[in-house]
């Protein structure tokens, strides 16, 4: 019973954290693409330290909370309260199936390798997962992401501002959009690991050393691109942009429920990340660290630790810098990036995935060694051909400016 | 204007290459780009903590100063170009008769109105001795609207400041070289070391 509370507050606690101080990494990444020096300034309170502005998370949640619960008059105020905390709440219980690590050794005394006194424990190793064991952990996961789409819908209803209704309408409509692509994604995923267990899919490219970013690059690429837009980073932010719907579905949030909100949107990068590195960069896992979790010592689990969280920064690093990149999609290059592109990529992916894990059923005996090139070969030149094919058939950006050719564009005499 | 007025210039997009349609170089690009930045060196002078350098202070517009020639005395004749020059108004100039040789008049007050002023160095422009200066003191406070009222012994002050780091501009220029060869005397007459050029 203490267990799985102990791993909740400390999930808890490490998530709100880092969600506070990827705010800080945002601005601190964002400063330094423009040659600015960021938030550099808050230390410790009340005194002159300032360690290099590690001290702004803080700051900016005493602003938020300091600041007036204020509700306009003109919204409708039960959707207005829940939409903030449903957003959260899915985004909090999302992580109950994520692996924050892999394990911890069942004894304190398993420093570097088996030794007499953990031969007597009789328990296994800790799971350093709040639910463990949970089979259908992915379907969970998605099941819950889903439910953000509602929190940014009714806020922006709820909201009776144009603003947010435009925001929450695009939200629904670009999410639902990403989550065909993003399925097929995880489709081929599980095709290959055989689980929907994520501590499974991590075993599975663990063991075999091979991670899925090797053998599905394109379902890789997929799921990178759909996860941009599922989290609603730029260039896919069209729920929020600022300069166009000035913070879309939250327009008239202010203070806590602000702050809710804007922590949701990082659990959602930050969930977004965890499922990359898990689904297809190998977890915890890195050459020379594999092996059962029974003969796990304290420094291989710290180290599997370390390489999962630098992992998910990497990840995270990767989606702050690609947001200073990419200039924003119009919205119907959003759409046709779902459909005419990610969704045949997609399919092309989980095809290949479907007829290699046949292949190298039937051809493992005759083969033997070679599958894995053969696969691994394969899967690249699928990956490939089918850019080549979609770069050809259907270009990413659509013209809408005014054809001349069909409209006689007029002027008005007068000028 | 219709669309078939010969003065309208259709401009067609460039079609797009393979490369561009593959969408992947040109995101390498950008990252490229944006990761650059990312370690390069900043541009941000973090003033309070650090002052920022003025690359040239000879053209810097910052508070004005009077110049005073070489006996002290203050190197304005009270001629009123300055003041007619200056586009805020924000020069006052109190002309008397002078006690000295070598000039027909002198200020009795010379006031600038340092809030009013927009720094665009035109009275250092029309100035024909090089009495009114800008120098490149740029954090320019007061705690009051008189005290920023700068008047003649203030500006004078501000010379007898800033007259080591920063020499008078018509000494530091280069002569000008016509082939007269009619520099003004107040040029050469300030430096001793341009005196021979």
């Amino acid at each position: 019973m203490l267990e799985p509370l102990i791993k909740i507050a400390v999930l808890l606690g490490g998530l709100m954290t880092a969600a506070a101080y990827f705010v800080l990494l945002e601005r601190w990444i964002a400063a330094w693409v423009q040659d600015r020096l960021g938030p550099n300034r808050v230390g410790v309170p009340l005194t002159r330290i300032r360690l290099f502005g590690l001290g702004q998370p803080m700051a900016d949640g005493g602003k938020f909370i300091l600041k007036e619960e204020f509700m306009p008059a003109h919204v409708d105020k039960r959707l207005f309260l829940l939409a903030p905390i449903s957003i959260l709440a899915a985004a909090l219980a999302v992580f109950a199936v994520i692996p924050f690590g892999s394990v911890l050794p069942a004894s304190v005394y398993t420093l570097f390798g088996q030794d007499a006194a953990t031969v007597a424990s009789t328990e296994g190793p800790v799971p350093l997962v709040v639910a463990p064991g949970v089979d259908v952990g992915l379907l969970y996961v998605f099941a819950l992401s889903s439910i953000a789409v509602y929190g940014v819908i009714v806020g922006g209803w709820a909201s009776n501002n144009k603003y947010s209704f435009l925001g929450g309408l695009r939200s629904s409509a670009q999410l639902i959009s990403y989550e065909l692509p993003l399925g097929l994604a995880i489709l081929s995923v599980v095709l290959a690991s055989g689980s929907m267990n994520l501590d499974e899919i991590v075993h599975r490219q663990a063991d075999s050393g091979v991670w899925f970013i090797f053998t599905q690059p394109l379902g890789f690429v997929v799921f990178v691109i759909a996860a941009f837009a599922e989290a609603a980073r730029l260039p896919f932010d069209l729920p929020e942009c600022e300069q166009e719907l000035i913070g879309g579905y939250h327009t008239e949030y202010t203070g806590m429920k602000l702050l809710l909100f804007l922590v949701a949107e990082f659990l959602h990068m930050i969930t977004a990340a965890f499922l990359i590195v898990l689904l297809f960069l190998g977890g915890w896992h890195i050459w020379g660290l594999a092996g059962p979790d029974e003969q796990v010592t304290w420094v291989g689990a710290v180290g599997r630790l370390i390489v999962l969280h630098l992992k998910v920064t990497g990840v995270i690093v990767f989606f702050m810098v690609v947001r200073w990149s990419w200039p924003r999609f119009r919205f119907d290059q959003l759409m046709a990036l779902a459909w005419k592109v990610m969704l045949p990529l997609g399919m092309i992916n989980l095809v290949a995935v479907a007829i290699f894990e046949e292949l190298s059923l039937a051809l493992q005996s005759q083969l033997g060694g070679w599958t894995l090139a053969i696969s691994l070969l394969g899967s690249w030149l699928v990956c490939l051909g089918a850019w080549f094919g979609v770069a050809y058939a259907t270009p990413m950006i659509g013209d809408n400016r005014v054809r001349k050719d069909i409209h006689t564009y007029e002027v008005d005499p007068q000028i | 204007m219709q669309a078939t007025d010969p003065d309208i210039q259709w401009v067609e997009p460039p079609k797009l290459g393979l490369g561009e349609r593959m969408y992947l170089p040109l995101f390498l690009q950008g990252l490229t780009t944006t990761t650059k930045h990312l370690v390069s060196a900043k541009v941000t002078v973090s003033y309070p903590d650090q002052e920022p350098e003025i690359d040239n202070p000879l053209i810097y517009r910052g508070v004005h100063r009077l110049n005073r020639d070489e006996q002290g005395r203050v190197k304005c004749v009270a001629c009123f170009l300055c003041a007619t020059a200056c586009p805020a108004h924000c020069i006052d100039i109190l002309g008397v008769e002078s006690p000295w040789e070598d000039r027909e008049k002198y200020p009795e007050s010379f006031t600038i109105d340092e809030l009013r002023c927009i720094f665009c160095g035109m009275c250092e422009q029309a100035c024909p001795v090089d009495a009114i200066e800008l120098t490149s003191l740029y954090n320019l406070t007061g705690r009051s609207r008189e005290e920023m009222i700068f008047d003649k012994e203030k500006l004078l002050s501000v010379y007898d400041a800033t007259k080591d780091k920063e020499p008078m501009k018509s000494a530091q220029l280069p002569p000008v070289t016509t082939p007269s060869t009619a520099t003004p005397s107040t040029a050469t007459s300030t430096s001793p070391t341009e005196g021979g050029a």
